[in-house]
């Protein structure tokens, strides 16, 4: 308390800093210690100059030697690690799942069957840098969507290409609509997992007239109680298909119209949250009640609980009349993976009309396996399922599909981006 | 010749002993300065050459002196900028008035049962910060039991909500950091002599007064302490505002988690870090020359 009494005219000096103005400043040993560390300085200097995050360099070019180097005489290990997003397969009431069962009755590969993928970007920024250095990931088999997260993948040459020899069943049953993809022309690296549609959920008991376009998420009246998506792909795609544009030949001037209307209606409270897969609770609890919807989550959540689904009969997805979003999850194999064989195995196996209708019943997304529709519905009898244009889309819903944009360069998706995470990154 | 054995072995010893005593605080050091350069100091330079970096995953990163990532990320991220420090601001004084009288009672009326009252107002955070959080956002939601209940009874207008706004947002941060702001309050306030307040009664100071000029001072230190380790992390804090924000509610955390899980874009989001990390010690600097570390070595 001493320097409160003293005489307010005179200003307290710090010690440090009257030593500081009356002794000599650098003595000569300290001279060496300050020299010391401004070499230390220009050391880190170029250490930091020198500390840089590898590329990859590209693709690799596939040929017919490269791949009887990774798949050997196609004889399987036995063994296949298998990473995939939750509730993602067929699982009985015991928690099993009967397809992965046959699988190993079948070919006698082991399975482990991990759900570590809640979503694309996070879990390939796990990998890319495992993969970077040039180590398995320890995965042999993972699906990931198109739109950016698989095109990136192969871009950087981290998916192992695909022998078509192993895939007689792909070839056979593969629904050419999911063949022959513009993220991976002639299938080099993937083949379709599910496909599903990003369109509009609603509740039924809320909203009496069915919503019909994308335009009815920007309708006031419903202010404060719509949802959309917080990725670059489905809150744009169907924001720029509403403005007459498909997504991927709209132009950067046509993106930023389509942008605004968004920014308009959220920066009014239209919108009351960009969200991620959470949507679904959101407009379970009621919080909102016109969403942007991926048709699967929809279907599960109007089943009843006796039926799997989350015994919310009142929700309802729609079609824009625009046309819905179309979208691929992709299995692939990523680079330096132990055991390719039992992974390509593994998807030719998932391509017979039987394994794609038991696994259909179940993840109710669409099956890139027609055929799976008879199975469903003869064999299974499950005509809620084989019934519903979200599991099997007639041809006038895939006519009228637009596909995710696919991005010809980062340049392009770094534009992309720059439109549009400011709009849900706010 | 046995002569000179003997006082080399002592000599020997006498320096080993003379080297130990010297070495001892470097050995002391040595742990914690091990986990400081492992875990804080190499990082750090590692940032600090990322955010200077130009390229993208196809290319990789290398670092060309680009320090214009940092003005770009301002510009385009200022709002985001102002916000968490605005809502860190906000929820720390929120935490402060909350805490402070909470602390006060525990320290002087909590008598026997201090220990027990310490630890129920810890309980909530035996479970983890985002299960509490996700509860929150179940109890807030529009039709849930609070809103749910007051809506059914028309004291609340139907299209009125709390979660998706900055009012939600603020208030899970100060929830969430309440222990942080209490915790040290208690510690200073439980200090505080008692014989000290006691004179003061005895000079015939009144209860204002026993407050403002003995307990308020006494005090400050735990009030330095709780304001540092909630505004931090309060500041730089990205849950809340994504389980109990809406739109226009992110704060810079969210944009950097962005920037680093989603966009790839490595440079912006070290940049934004070390923008954040710079504010923020200039913010504590100007903050603890106002409040004053010497003035509380001097109250001490």
């Amino acid at each position: 308390m001493t320097q409160r009494n003293q005489p307010p005219d005179r200003p307290i000096i710090d010690p440090a800093l009257l030593r500081g103005l009356t002794q000599r400043r650098i003595s000569r040993r300290d001279m060496f210690r300050y020299t010391g560390m401004g070499l230390a300085g220009a050391g880190l200097a170029s250490f930091l100059a020198a500390c840089g995050v590898k590329g990859s360099g590209g693709p690799p070019s596939v040929n017919a030697s490269d791949l009887s180097a990774i798949y050997g005489d196609g004889k399987p290990s036995g063994q296949l690690n298998f990473a995939n997003w939750p509730d993602y397969i067929d699982v009985d009431s015991s928690g099993n799942s009967p397809s992965l069962a046959k699988f190993t009755k079948d070919t006698g590969i082991k399975v482990k069957y991990t759900t570590p993928i809640n979503d694309n970007d996070p879990f390939l920024a796990k990998i890319i840098p495992v993969l970077q250095n040039g180590q398995d990931t320890g995965y042999d088999l993972i699906v990931i969507t198109n739109g950016g997260p698989v095109d990136r993948m192969i871009k950087l040459g981290f998916l192992t290409p695909l022998d078509h020899k192993y895939l007689p069943n792909w070839q056979k049953n593969a629904d050419p609509k999911t063949t022959n993809p513009n993220y991976d022309p002639g299938n080099k690296f993937t083949v379709v997992w599910q496909s599903g549609f990003t369109g509009i959920g609603y509740n039924s008991k809320v909203i009496k007239t069915p919503p019909t376009s994308f335009g009815d998420l920007l309708d006031p009246k419903y202010k404060g109680k719509v949802g959309m998506f917080s990725n670059d792909q489905d809150m744009p795609c169907p924001a720029i298909n509403y403005t007459g544009v498909d997504p991927n030949t709209a132009t950067p001037d046509q993106w930023k119209t389509a942008a605004q209307n968004v920014i308009k209606a959220r920066d009014d409270g239209i919108i009351r949250s960009f969200y991620d897969q959470s949507y679904i609770n959101a407009l379970e609890n009621g919080d909102i009640v016109i969403t942007q919807a991926w048709s699967g989550d929809i279907f599960i959540a109007s089943q009843s609980k006796a039926n799997g689904g989350d015994g919310f009969p009142e929700m309802k997805f729609v079609f824009p009349k625009e046309g819905p979003i179309y979208w691929h999850d992709n299995m692939c194999i990523p680079l330096h993976a132990q055991h390719p064989v039992d992974a390509i195995t593994y998807m030719n196996f998932v391509y017979q009309p039987e394994v794609a209708g038991m696994m259909a019943d179940f993840i109710w997304y669409v099956s890139p396996v027609p055929a799976a529709q008879q199975y469903v519905s003869n064999t299974l009898k499950d005509q809620a399922v084989a019934d519903s244009p979200l599991v099997f889309p007639t041809p006038q819903d895939l006519a009228q599909a637009k596909q995710y944009k696919f991005f010809k360069s980062q340049a392009e998706q770094d534009e992309w981006d720059g439109v549009w995470s400011p709009v849900y990154s706010s | 010749m046995g002569w000179s054995v003997v006082t080399r072995v002592q000599l020997v010893t006498r320096k080993r002993r003379g080297f130990r005593k010297a070495a001892s605080p470097y050995l002391l050091i040595g742990p914690g300065g091990i986990w400081l350069i492992v875990f804080f100091l190499v990082p750090l330079f590692f940032m600090a050459s990322v955010s200077l970096q130009t390229g993208d995953l196809f290319q990789g990163f290398r670092n060309t002196w680009h320090f214009a990532n940092y003005t770009d990320a301002i510009t385009t991220y200022h709002t985001q900028f102002i916000r968490s420090i605005v809502f860190g601001t906000i929820a720390t004084v929120a935490t402060l008035v909350v805490s402070y009288p909470l602390a006060y009672w525990i320290a002087f009326r909590g008598g026997r049962y201090k220990t027990t009252l310490l630890f129920i107002m810890l309980l909530p955070f035996f479970v983890s910060f985002v299960i509490r959080t996700l509860a929150w956002q179940f109890i807030l939601s529009d039709n849930g039991i609070i809103l749910g209940t007051l809506k059914s009874w028309h004291l609340l207008p139907q299209n009125f909500h709390v979660l998706a706004t900055p009012v939600a947002v603020i208030s899970g941060i100060a929830y969430n950091f309440l222990p942080f702001m209490a915790l040290p309050i208690y510690v200073a306030l439980e200090r505080v002599d008692r014989t000290v307040v006691e004179a003061a009664r005895d000079l015939y100071a009144s209860n204002r007064r026993v407050f403002t000029k003995v307990i308020l001072p006494l005090s400050i230190p735990g009030v330095f302490a709780g304001v540092l380790l909630t505004f931090v992390p309060a500041v730089g804090d990205y849950l809340n505002a994504q389980i109990l924000g809406g739109t226009n509610t992110f704060m810079i955390g969210n944009i950097i988690q962005d920037q680093y899980l989603v966009q790839f874009h490595y440079p912006t989001a070290a940049a934004l870090s070390f923008i954040l990390m710079i504010a923020l010690v200039i913010g504590i600097v100007l903050y603890a020359r106002v409040l004053g570390t010497r003035q509380i070595e001097e109250y001490v």
